[in-house]
């Protein structure tokens, strides 16, 4: 960049001055390949779930081709992409809720913490509990607040009534809803507003230390404000957890992920920081997508 | 939802309407400007002065159209780089703007004495100066990384025009003080082309960001690149 700013041309000619250009020059001219900058991130955060040669299909339909992936902990992944491109289908397989629907196959790996969630005799219970999963249509438990929140943790263990307390408070607070409920814990879950219970169902996956937390559309039934919780609370949960969003809502990717998978007809087409897939994605068909520009 | 998209696109090809707009303005101020110094046509002077409103005004029209723009559509990608160009290139063309008001004070202020040598590298920077404005507005709505190189190089030329022109004439006003004020303006208008130039170059840099997502300072590169050759010359 010329000095435009002065007339004067500062240092450019002494030691100083030659070492800042330099600097300068360094920090601007600094490689953006993807992949090596994605190599230095993964060094800084653990990867929490690893994919390999992923497939999945439904019946005789290949719904996801080849998926090579990696979510780390401590931050938030968001996936994007039109309807029907696979990647809620994607999310589920990361804590095995496809093996809820009839007729779907699945091929490759999926490792958490290094170990195949697939391999015969894991235990869907655990699995479940350490992967937590938010769904777009809030599905508290017809049964108190207090209750919902302390139901997984009872069937992990038995609880003395101080021990349920304190993890009832404790999961509230951390999913920002115990100001509002604090008074009525006995009142039935299905009372809340829709935020509120949105909140509640985070709250039943902190009570029980989920490792990761998976939110499919989790704010599309929700008004901006309590949308906007939301958000704030996935920042603050992240220091905790790693967290996966499926959202139709660019802006909300854009706003609230650290990284963004791009899918596209079962392909993840970009995977990378999510400043760059938002502000010069390498494919063409990313940017099209990003731009509002598709179809 | 596609025809909102379309209207957006519209919208874009505005801005980018706008901006040549404004370098095209601008660019007339300032060879206005230059030829108001060599005729010492004091009239014409006046209405660079008066243009530059014209300029300010347009500056401050695209400056908002980008921020509703942004605040409308939150654009991403492609989109989103240009609106950031067109924010940051339009300050760079209005400062073109107002040096070439400072031009043409300098002229006005010279208007009514014989200059006491002909004028002749200050009209060769300008000349060269103005097709830089051009180049860089062209280079922002065709896209063209050739057009950017050819600006940052044509910038060497306008440097070592003003380090003549600098020595030339503080050689003329030791030799002979009467020659102090009109010595002094030109030397002036010679520091305003030189900055044009840079803030020229400015532009070129920011439209190759918009074009490879990249921030590079590619009047430093192209310097760099240029010294070891220097070097083996002397």
């Amino acid at each position: 960049m010329q000095d435009s700013s002065t007339d004067t041309a500062a240092g450019n000619t002494s030691d100083s001055g030659t070492r800042q250009y330099d600097e300068d020059r360094a920090f601007l001219n600094a490689p953006v390949d993807a992949d090596r900058s994605a190599e230095q991130s993964i060094a800084d955060h653990a990867v929490k779930i690893q994919t390999t040669d992923l497939n999945i299909y439904y019946g005789d339909f290949h719904a996801i081709k080849g998926i090579n992936s990696r979510i780390r902990s401590n931050e938030i992944t968001a996936l994007i992409g039109p309807s029907g491109c696979g990647k809620s289908t994607y999310l589920r397989a990361l804590n095995r809720m496809n093996d809820e629907i009839a007729d779907t196959r699945t091929e490759g790996d999926v490792l958490l913490d290094g170990v195949d969630i697939y391999q015969p005799g894991t235990d869907l219970v655990t699995l479940r509990r350490r992967v937590g999963q938010v769904f777009q249509q809030p599905n508290p438990f017809p049964m108190s607040i207090y209750d919902n929140v302390a139901y997984g943790p009872r069937l992990q263990r038995r609880l003395s009534r101080a021990e349920a307390d304190e993890i009832v408070e404790r999961s509230l607070r951390g999913a920002a809803l115990w100001d509002e409920v604090k008074d009525g814990l006995r009142k039935s879950a299905m009372d809340l507003s829709g935020g509120q219970q949105q909140r509640l169902c985070i709250a039943r996956c902190l009570a029980v230390d989920s490792e990761v937390l998976l939110m499919d559309e989790p704010c599309s039934a929700l008004d901006p404000t309590a949308t906007f919780r939301i958000e704030e609370l996935m920042i603050e949960l992240k220091e905790r957890m790693a967290i996966v969003i499926v959202t139709h809502n660019m802006y909300q990717a854009s706003r609230v992920s650290d990284r963004t998978g791009f899918f596209l007809l079962g392909e993840l087409i970009e995977f990378d920081d999510t400043p760059r897939i938002f502000e010069h994605p390498q494919d063409e068909r990313t940017d099209a997508y990003v731009r509002g520009r598709f179809g | 939802m596609r025809r909102m998209r379309e209207t957006f696109e519209e919208q874009i090809e505005q801005v980018q309407t706008d901006v040549t707009r404004l370098a095209s303005i601008v660019n007339e101020m300032l060879a206005e400007a230059v030829r108001a110094l060599v005729d010492q046509d004091e009239a014409l002077a006046e209405k660079v002065i008066a243009d530059d409103d014209i300029a300010d005004e347009l500056d401050l029209h695209i400056e908002q159209e980008c921020m509703r723009l942004l605040a409308l559509q939150q654009p991403m990608a492609k989109d989103l780089r240009i609106i950031g160009t067109a924010l940051k290139v339009i300050s760079d063309l209005e400062r073109v703007g107002d040096y070439s008001v400072d031009i043409a004070k300098s002229a006005i202020t010279l208007a009514d004495e014989p200059y006491f040598k002909a004028l002749i590298d200050i009209p060769r920077m300008a000349e060269i100066t103005i097709s830089m404005v051009r180049m860089s507005a062209q280079a922002f709505v065709r896209q063209d990384l050739d057009l950017v190189r050819q600006v940052i190089e044509r910038d060497d030329e306008v440097d070592t025009i003003w380090e003549h022109l600098l020595e030339e004439l503080v050689e003329y006003m030791r030799s002979d003080p009467d020659l102090i004020l009109q010595a002094t303006h030109l030397l002036l208008v010679a520091r305003y082309l030189e900055r044009i130039a840079d803030h020229v170059v400015n532009v070129a840099e920011r439209v190759s960001y918009m074009e490879t997502g990249r921030f590079e300072d590619l009047a430093l590169s192209h310097a760099i690149t240029q010294e070891p050759a220097e070097e083996g010359d002397s």
